[in-house]
C-alpha cells in the first residue's frame, strides 16, 4: 500500500485562493477523513489528489514520488463519487471492466477479478443489470467495486454516502469500514458529516476555508480541540459555549466568571496572563451532570426536552439568557418548564481565548480504561 | 366537477391543436391533391376537392427531369454535410461544454449570430470562392456551404445536450484511465446518442430543404431537389400540376424520414425546455 504526502499544496482559481497551503502526511493503510463545512475546500483537495484538478503550487507525493503532473490513472488511485457516476450505458460487469480494459488486462484475468469483487460486494446476481435498474445501495456498491477491481494504491471517496437514506447510510458505513480493514488500503474520505468522520477515521483532518484547522485521531479531536471551530464541529450535539472572564489562574486551575455571575473552575493551566481577559467556556452536552453540587454549579429552566430513547437532550435557558444543551440518560423525569440544577465537571471543560484558540488542558478528560 | 372542467379544458386545447395542425398542414395536403389533378384540374376555379386522380403530372415530371439523380445529389449533400458537421461540432461542443473558458459564452453567441446574416449578403464572395476553387455546381461544394451554415446550430444543439451529461461520469472515465479520445468515444458519445441523433436529423432536414444556395451554386450537375422543384416554375408559365408533383416527390422522402423519427426530433427540439 501507499503513503500520500501533501507539501504546501495550494489551489488558486483566477484570483481567489481556495486551498491555502496544506501540509499533511498520510501513512500506508491509514483511513483519513477530510471533514469540514461545505465550501471548506475538502472536495477540491481530494480532487487535486485524484488529478481531476490542477495543483497550483506545492508537491503531492504518492509513495515518495511526485505525481503533480501525472494523469489520474497513472497515480494509481481509484475514486468513488458522491453521485456514484456509474456508466449508465454499461451493465454492472462492464462498469467494473472498463478500467481493466483500458489498462489492457487480459480477458480471463478481468473476469476473475470482477467475479471476486462482485462476490465480496454481493453483486453476483446483478452483473447483467444496468445501473438504472439498481437501488441506491447497490449502485454505491458497484461504484466501490469499480474502484476495488483496479487494485489501486489509494482509495478516494467523495461524500459517498450522502445520497443514501439514513438507515442505509449506517449500514454502508459499517461495510466500508469492514472493507477497509480487509483490503488494508490507504483511504482518503471526504464528508461533511462529523459522525462519519468520528466512526470511520484513523485520522481526521478538519478543514475550514482552505486551511487545516486540526489533524488528529477522532478522540484527540473530541478531547482536545485546538480551537473553537474544531470544538464546534466535532461532537453531536455540539459543544455548549458560554462567554466569561478569567478571575484567577494557577498552575492547575483557571477560575472563570460567567456572564450569569456563576464561577466555574476549569482544569486548565498556564493562563496566568489571561486574568481579567474574556474567554469562552466550552462544555459538551454529555459532560454536564444534572443534580445539585457545590462546585461549578449552574441552574436554569428547561425549555424543551428531546427524547432520543437511550438519551434525552434538555434545552436549558440559564438566568443570563444563555441556552445550554444537556444530554442525559433516557427518561430522567425532567419536563419542559422544570427548573434544574447541574454542574460542569472541571476536568471536562474547555477554555478558548479571545482568538478562539484552546487553552492547554491539564486533564485528558478520559480515564485510561 | 373539477374533473369535468379539466376534461373540458383539455378538449379545448385538443381542438386548438387540431386547428393549428390543419392550418399548417393544409398547403401540403393541397399540394398533394393538386399533383394528382392534371394541369387542367389544377387551375380549375372553383378548385375541386373531389376529382378523378391522374398520374399525368408525375409522368411528365419524370420525363422532363432526372428525379433519381437530383434525389441522389440531395442525399449526398445532406448526408455529407451532416457527417462533416458532426465531425467538427462534436469536438467543439465537447470543449465548450466541459472545458469552458472566459470566452466560451461569447463564442457561442457569436457563432449563432452568423445565422442572423441574410445569406444573400455573402452570396457574391461565396459564389466567387466556389467558382475559383472549382466547387461550383458540385455536390461537395454545396455540401460544404450547407455544412458551414448549419455548424452554429449543430454546435449549439450538441453543446446543450452535452451540458446535460453529468461531469462526474466523464471524470470516472478519466480515473479509470481513459484518454481524452476514449473519454469522448467510449463514455460521452454513447451517453449522448439521442442528442447526436436529433442533431443529425435536424441537420439532414435543414440541408434537404435548403433552397437559396442550391439555386445559386448548382445548375445541372449537382442540382438537388430544391433546384428540381424550381425548374418546374419555368418562364413558359406556371404549371401547378407538375410543380405540385415535383414538390411532392421532393418532400416525400424527408417527410417519411421525419415521421419515422419524430419522437427523436421532438425530444431534440424541446431538449432542455422539458425535463
Amino acid at each position: 500500500m501507499a503513503t500520500v504526502e501533501l507539501k504546501n499544496i495550494r489551489k488558486t482559481y483566477t484570483s481567489e485562493e481556495i486551498i491555502k497551503g496544506v501540509d499533511l502526511s498520510i501513512e500506508s493503510k491509514e483511513f483519513v477523513v477530510f471533514v469540514g463545512p461545505s465550501g471548506c475546500g475538502k472536495s477540491t483537495l481530494l480532487r487535486m489528489i485524484a488529478g481531476l484538478e490542477d495543483i497550483s503550487s506545492g508537491d503531492l507525493l504518492i509513495d515518495g514520488r511526485r505525481v503533480n503532473d501525472l494523469a489520474p490513472a497513472e497515480r494509481g488511485l481509484a475514486m468513488v463519487f458522491q453521485s456514484y457516476a456509474l456508466y449508465p450505458h454499461m451493465n454492472v460487469y462492464q462498469n467494473m471492466e472498463f478500467g481493466l480494459k483500458l489498462a489492457k488486462t487480459p480477458e480471463a484475468e478481468r473476469r476473475e477479478k470482477i467475479l471476486a469483487v462482485a462476490q465480496t460486494l454481493q453483486l453476483e446476481n446483478y452483473l447483467k443489470h444496468k445501473p438504472g435498474q439498481l437501488s441506491g445501495g447497490q449502485r454505491q456498491r458497484v461504484a466501490i467495486g469499480r474502484a476495488i477491481v483496479r487494485n489501486p494504491k489509494v482509495f478516494l471517496f467523495d461524500e459517498p454516502l450522502s445520497n443514501l437514506d439514513a438507515s442505509l447510510r449506517g449500514q454502508m458505513r459499517v461495510e466500508l469500514a469492514t472493507l477497509h480493514r480487509r483490503l488494508g488500503a490507504t483511504t482518503i474520505y471526504v464528508t461533511h458529516d462529523q459522525i462519519e468522520a468520528m466512526t470511520m477515521a484513523d485520522k481526521i483532518v478538519v478543514l475550514q476555508k482552505g486551511i487545516v484547522e486540526q489533524v488528529g485521531s477522532p478522540l484527540e479531536l473530541y478531547d482536545h480541540p485546538r480551537n473553537l471551530f474544531v470544538a464546534k464541529f466535532i461532537g453531536s450535539p455540539p459543544m455548549n459555549f458560554l462567554p466569561g472572564t478569567v478571575i484567577a489562574a494557577s498552575e492547575e486551575q483557571v477560575r472563570v466568571r460567567l456572564a450569569s455571575g456563576q464561577e466555574i473552575a476549569v482544569a486548565a493551566g498556564s493562563a496566568q496572563d489571561l486574568v481579567g481577559a474574556g474567554v469562552t467556556l466550552g462544555v459538551r452536552p454529555e459532560h454536564i451532570r444534572l443534580g445539585d453540587s457545590v462546585e461549578n454549579r449552574g441552574s436554569g429552566q428547561v425549555e424543551l426536552v428531546e427524547y432520543l430513547g437511550s438519551a434525552a437532550h434538555l434545552h436549558v435557558r440559564m438566568q443570563d439568557g444563555a441556552l445550554l444543551v444537556i444530554q442525559t440518560e433516557g427518561g430522567v423525569g425532567v419536563h419542559a418548564d422544570d427548573a434544574v440544577t447541574f454542574s460542569f465537571p472541571a476536568e471536562r471543560c474547555h477554555l478558548f481565548n479571545s482568538e478562539g484558540v484552546a487553552l492547554h488542558r491539564r486533564s485528558s478528560g478520559r480515564m485510561a480504561a | 366537477m373539477a374533473g369535468q372542467r379539466a376534461r373540458g379544458k383539455s378538449l379545448v386545447i385538443a381542438a386548438v391543436g387540431w386547428v393549428v395542425a390543419i392550418w399548417i398542414f393544409f398547403p401540403i395536403f393541397w399540394m398533394f391533391l393538386t399533383s394528382f389533378k392534371g394541369e387542367a384540374g389544377a387551375i380549375a376555379t372553383p378548385p375541386r376537392l373531389f376529382f378523378v386522380p391522374t398520374l399525368e403530372s408525375y409522368h411528365e415530371v419524370f420525363q422532363r427531369g432526372n428525379y433519381w439523380r437530383v434525389t441522389f445529389n440531395t442525399l449526398g449533400v445532406s448526408i455529407g454535410a451532416t457527417v462533416v458537421a458532426l465531425l467538427f461540432s462534436i469536438p467543439a461542443a465537447y470543449a465548450m461544454a466541459f472545458l469552458p473558458g472566459k470566452r466560451t459564452r461569447g463564442t457561442l453567441l457569436w457563432m449563432l449570430s452568423t445565422r442572423m446574416l441574410p445569406p444573400v449578403g455573402v452570396l457574391v464572395p461565396i459564389y466567387l470562392i466556389a467558382r475559383n476553387t472549382h466547387l461550383l455546381d458540385t455536390v461537395t461544394g454545396l455540401a460544404l456551404v450547407d455544412m458551414f451554415t448549419n455548424l452554429p446550430i449543430t454546435v449549439w444543439m450538441l453543446y446543450t445536450f452535452f451540458r446535460e451529461i453529468p461531469v462526474p461520469i466523464l471524470e470516472a472515465g478519466r480515473m479509470d484511465g481513459a484518454s481524452r479520445w476514449q473519454e469522448i468515444t467510449r463514455v460521452l458519445l454513447p451517453l449522448a446518442t439521442p442528442g447526436i441523433a436529433s442533431t443529425a436529423l435536424l441537420s439532414m432536414i435543414l440541408c434537404w430543404n435548403e433552397a437559396f444556395w442550391s439555386l445559386n451554386l448548382t445548375s445541372s450537375n449537382a442540382a438537388p431537389l430544391a433546384a428540381f422543384i424550381a425548374s418546374f416554375s419555368s418562364p413558359e408559365g406556371l404549371f401547378f400540376g407538375k410543380l405540385s408533383a415535383a414538390s411532392t416527390l421532393a418532400v416525400a422522402p424527408i417527410l417519411v424520414f421525419g415521421w419515422i423519427s419524430q419522437k427523436q426530433l421532438v425530444r431534440g427540439l424541446t431538449f432542455g425546455a422539458v425535463k
